[in-house]
């Protein structure tokens, strides 16, 4: 029904879909399998209109297409459900619908039209609630009941299961077994294996914007699966100048429990964790299971009520924000560089009294209480910091957003390292930078372990995990596996514990 | 066919500098044709506007009562504008500070001291700042979106000051004119200069400036504001509070206004009416973007504004034309101003949608 031929989407110089073929027949359910990153998002952009491929074709029964808006899908019959929902709050489910059906309706019986629908599929739905009072399972129902109003004979759905409870998951699947027996097609984007494997008939997997693989999904295990997923064809990195680490423990997790901030953020549940001087503990794991709120927990951005939960160096730290852990030894680099880790309009000078305020305000700042920044010390160390780290720009003290990500991300770990902290937690260090500048971080990170401070690296890139970790531990549903060692642990267990099979 | 902005990869520098003059030249160059359409001569329309209020005395004194005030509001503006959060009601926040600030010479006529007229300052900006916490409080406790908090409690202020000043404060030997009591020397802003009425409000403006100007250019609170301003995100990282700092700026812009409604009150009208501003909380806005947030470049749009203020008056006793023109002179200027700022960090892209079967 839907067949996708070598299709290409380029943004700048990075490749996000590298001629991708895909064939979805009538009543199936297509999985597509891949890790953050590998152009899964990219693609159904393209199917839905949101994105215009390069280059390749999309067709539709056979003919070619053009899909130039989301409008234009939906009139030809592919809807799509959202990982993050496109509605309004304020508004009824009924007025949510009529938005998006267009004039021509009378919302009245829009209304009863969804409560047909939503009796008919097991999704109860009543038109009059307020979107504002509904829980994040009934919100993905309204979504689903406005995509089957549209009558689309594809469906295509991001993530649906990130955001429910397992029971909200069940009664999901059982809605999709009944849209596929009615000859709907349905192309589940998910890197669940179990789901995945329960539910699909066929699976299309991506890595780094190319089609790996494909397979029936009954027909592999689990381990196979995530093997395709992740990678293993790439051999291991040759690991050096690992020894035994027998420093003590500088950062301590006990029992940390952290609710879901928004209905879009992750919970994390019951999270122990020990790192040592001298060792780089690993985190993997699919983007969006929790990691950045696990970054927000270490780094203080979100704080705890219960203030032992969090150790540096022995000191209870559970309660304390991000300046006060700062000042006890640690140091921070999140995932988001322009906007998180730095401001994109303030140079690099500002962009340093952005992190080290408070850690070094003795010589950033003068003057007591007025608090008057010495430009002439700060111009200096990040002058220091630009050679150390062998950052390329253009004058003297650039915007941030002036550097390429490369050299931004050598910055800013610079200015971090230029402390000597004894804790490093670091998101996501080498995200879109180049090749050159990723071994630079990467060779600071070891080096910073091995002079007797405790690291944290937060990666999706397995490859990177496995090159730089002593340790390494998954992130998966907001849970943290237990660090094992990275001599013995395989790629195929990680892959496996990354899928949420925590006992394959 | 739809009309995107697109967002340019680098602005231009030259361009960020020169964009209140490009705005000006364009304002200029509407007021020509606005004034050709009613049939007047622009060159003489135009110098009535804003040549003639420079040639006298008397005038260059008007400008300066009228700028004081304009500036003081926007200097506190700038810092609240660019820490994110927008206050649209410095006008209601003045007209409470022009309130606390009479509660002495009003209520207590007999209080004489060289401690009356500071106390009077301070109570004011009490007043203002107290007036502007109701919104910061408001969006931090329930996220209620303080443009339109603060809009609307310019409303309650004005209607408060007008019910005051026909009732309670209303002056008991004034011939129920809907007045204060007139206030005496003590509790007056004495005059500057000998050759005119200008008073000692412009240079509480003029402190107003200096210190905004040293503490956004030269501390960590004021990079604190521009970088919770710029990037909300960055500044959690930075380990800064956003409520602190929308309570904070709040707090600052509110004083600030309330110290303009007390200058205005105890300098130029030296009593309580039921208007006491032309508007100034609003013009004020116009002020602090034309000049881009910045205490120094704030004093030179004040110093604009006052003068198209004067120009109004002047051609509408010279030239017969409403003082509303006035009021499109400034909406024109803010609308080149933002439309410049706009386009330097945008750019405009048509996008033709082909139509499909």
């Amino acid at each position: 029904m839907l067949e996708v031929q070598a299709i290409t989407k380029k943004f700048g110089d990075l490749v996000a879909n590298d001629s991708v073929s895909l064939e979805v027949s009538k009543g199936e359910i297509h999985a597509l399998l891949g890790e953050n990153g590998a152009g899964k998002s990219t693609l159904v952009k393209m199917l839905y209109g949101s994105l215009q491929p390069d280059g390749g074709e999309i067709l539709w029964h056979g003919k070619p297409i053009e899909i130039p808006s989301p409008s234009q899908a939906r009139s030809t019959g592919i809807g799509m459900v959202f990982q993050h929902f496109s509605l309004f709050d304020s508004l009824s489910v009924a007025e949510n619908i009529a938005l998006s059906l267009g004039k021509e309706n009378d919302i009245r019986d829009i209304g009863e039209k969804a409560r047909q629908v939503s009796e008919e599929y097991g999704l109860p739905l009543q038109p009059d609630t307020i979107i504002g009072d509904m829980s994040v399972g009934e919100r993905q129902r309204v979504e689903i009941v406005r995509c089957l109003l549209q009558d689309p004979e594809l469906i295509i759905l991001d993530e649906p299961t990130s955001v429910l409870t397992p029971q909200e998951a069940d009664a999901l699947f059982e809605t999709l077994e009944r849209l596929r027996s009615e000859g709907r097609s349905i192309l589940y984007i998910s890197h669940r294996l179990d789901e995945v494997q329960k539910m699909c008939d066929h699976a299309t997997i991506l890595r780094h914007g190319k089609v790996v693989g494909e397979c029936t999904p009954a027909d592999e295990t689990a381990a196979s699966l995530a093997n395709l997923m992740v990678g293993a064809d790439v051999g291991d990195v040759t690991r050096t100048g690992r020894g035994e680490v027998t420093g003590e423990a500088l950062l301590e997790l006990h029992n940390v429990n952290q609710e879901a901030a928004s209905p879009f953020a992750m919970e994390l549940t019951d999270i122990n964790l020990s790192v040592r001087a001298g060792e780089v503990v690993g985190v993997a794991g699919v983007a969006g299971n929790g990691q950045s709120e696990f970054f927000d927990v270490l780094s203080g951005e979100t704080t705890s009520s219960d203030n032992a939960s969090v150790r540096y160096n022995g000191h209870e730290c559970g309660s304390m924000g991000i300046t006060a852990r700062r000042r006890l030894g640690g140091a921070f680099v999140a995932e988001e560089r322009l906007g998180h880790s730095a401001v994109p309009d303030l140079s690099l000078s500002e962009n340093l009294i952005l992190a080290r305020h408070g850690s070094d305000s003795k010589s950033f700042l003068g003057m007591g209480p007025l608090g008057v920044i010495q430009n002439g010390v700060i111009k200096s160390v990040t002058k220091r910091i630009c050679e150390e780290m062998d950052v390329r720009k253009s004058g003297e003290d650039p915007d941030a957003s002036a550097l390429s990500g490369g050299n931004l991300q050598k910055f800013i770990m610079g200015r971090e390292l230029d402390r000597k902290p004894s804790i490093l937690v670091v998101n996501q260090p080498t995200w879109g930078v180049d090749a050159g500048a990723a071994q630079k971080i990467r060779q600071a990170v070891i080096d910073l372990a091995r002079a007797g401070s405790a690291v944290v690296v937060i990666s999706q890139d397995l490859d990177e995990i496995m090159e730089i970790s002593d340790r390494i531990a998954v992130m998966s549903d907001g849970h943290l596996s237990k660090p094992e060692d990275a001599e013995s642990i395989t790629r195929e267990e990680i892959g496996l514990k990354m899928g949420g099979l925590h006992d394959g | 066919m739809r009309i995107e902005l697109e967002r340019r990869a680098a602005h231009s520098v030259v361009f960020s500098a020169l964009s209140p003059f490009i705005a000006l030249g364009l304002t200029l160059v509407a007021g020509i044709i606005l004034f050709s359409a009613l049939g007047l001569n622009p060159a003489t329309a135009l110098f009535t506007y804003f040549i003639e209020p420079l040639t006298e005395v008397w005038s260059l004194h008007e400008l300066i009562i009228k700028a004081t005030p304009l500036i003081l509001i926007a200097v506190g503006l700038s810092v609240c504008f660019s820490s994110g959060n927008w206050n649209i009601g410095a006008e209601g926040q003045l007209v409470m500070g022009a309130i606390a600030g009479s509660i002495l010479p009003i209520l207590f006529p007999d209080q004489a001291g060289f401690w009356v007229l500071p106390l009077m300052l301070v109570m004011a900006m009490a007043g203002g700042a107290g007036w502007a916490a109701i919104p910061a409080y408001l969006k931090n406790r329930f996220g209620a979106n303080e443009i339109l908090t603060s809009l609307m409690l310019v409303y309650v202020a004005q209607l408060f000051l007008d019910w005051l000043v026909r009732g309670h404060w209303r002056n008991p030997a004034g011939y129920n004119f809907p007045e204060s009591r007139t206030y005496t020397d003590g509790q007056i802003l004495p005059e500057m200069f000998s050759s005119g009425p200008a008073h000692y409000g412009a240079l509480l403006a003029l402190i107003a400036v200096i210190i905004a100007w040293f503490m956004m250019g030269k501390t960590i609170k004021g990079f604190q504001v521009k970088v919770i301003g710029q990037a909300p995100r960055a500044g959690r990282f930075a380990g800064f509070s956003a409520r602190k700092m929308t309570l904070a700026a709040f707090l600052i812009s509110g004083a600030l206004a309330g110290l303009a409604g007390i200058s205005e009150v105890a300098g130029a009208i030296q009593q309580l009416r039921p208007v006491v501003s032309p508007g100034y909380g609003f013009a004020a806005i116009i002020v602090a973007f034309l000049g881009r947030l910045n205490p120094l470049g704030v004093m030179a749009a004040g110093l604009i504004l006052a003068l198209s203020y004067l120009g109004g008056e002047a051609a509408q006793i010279s030239l017969g034309i409403s003082d509303k023109v006035g009021r499109v002179f400034q909406g024109v200027l803010l609308f080149f101003v933002l439309a410049s700022d706009t386009l330097i960090h945008y750019r405009i892209k048509f996008i033709s949608s082909r139509k499909h079967a």
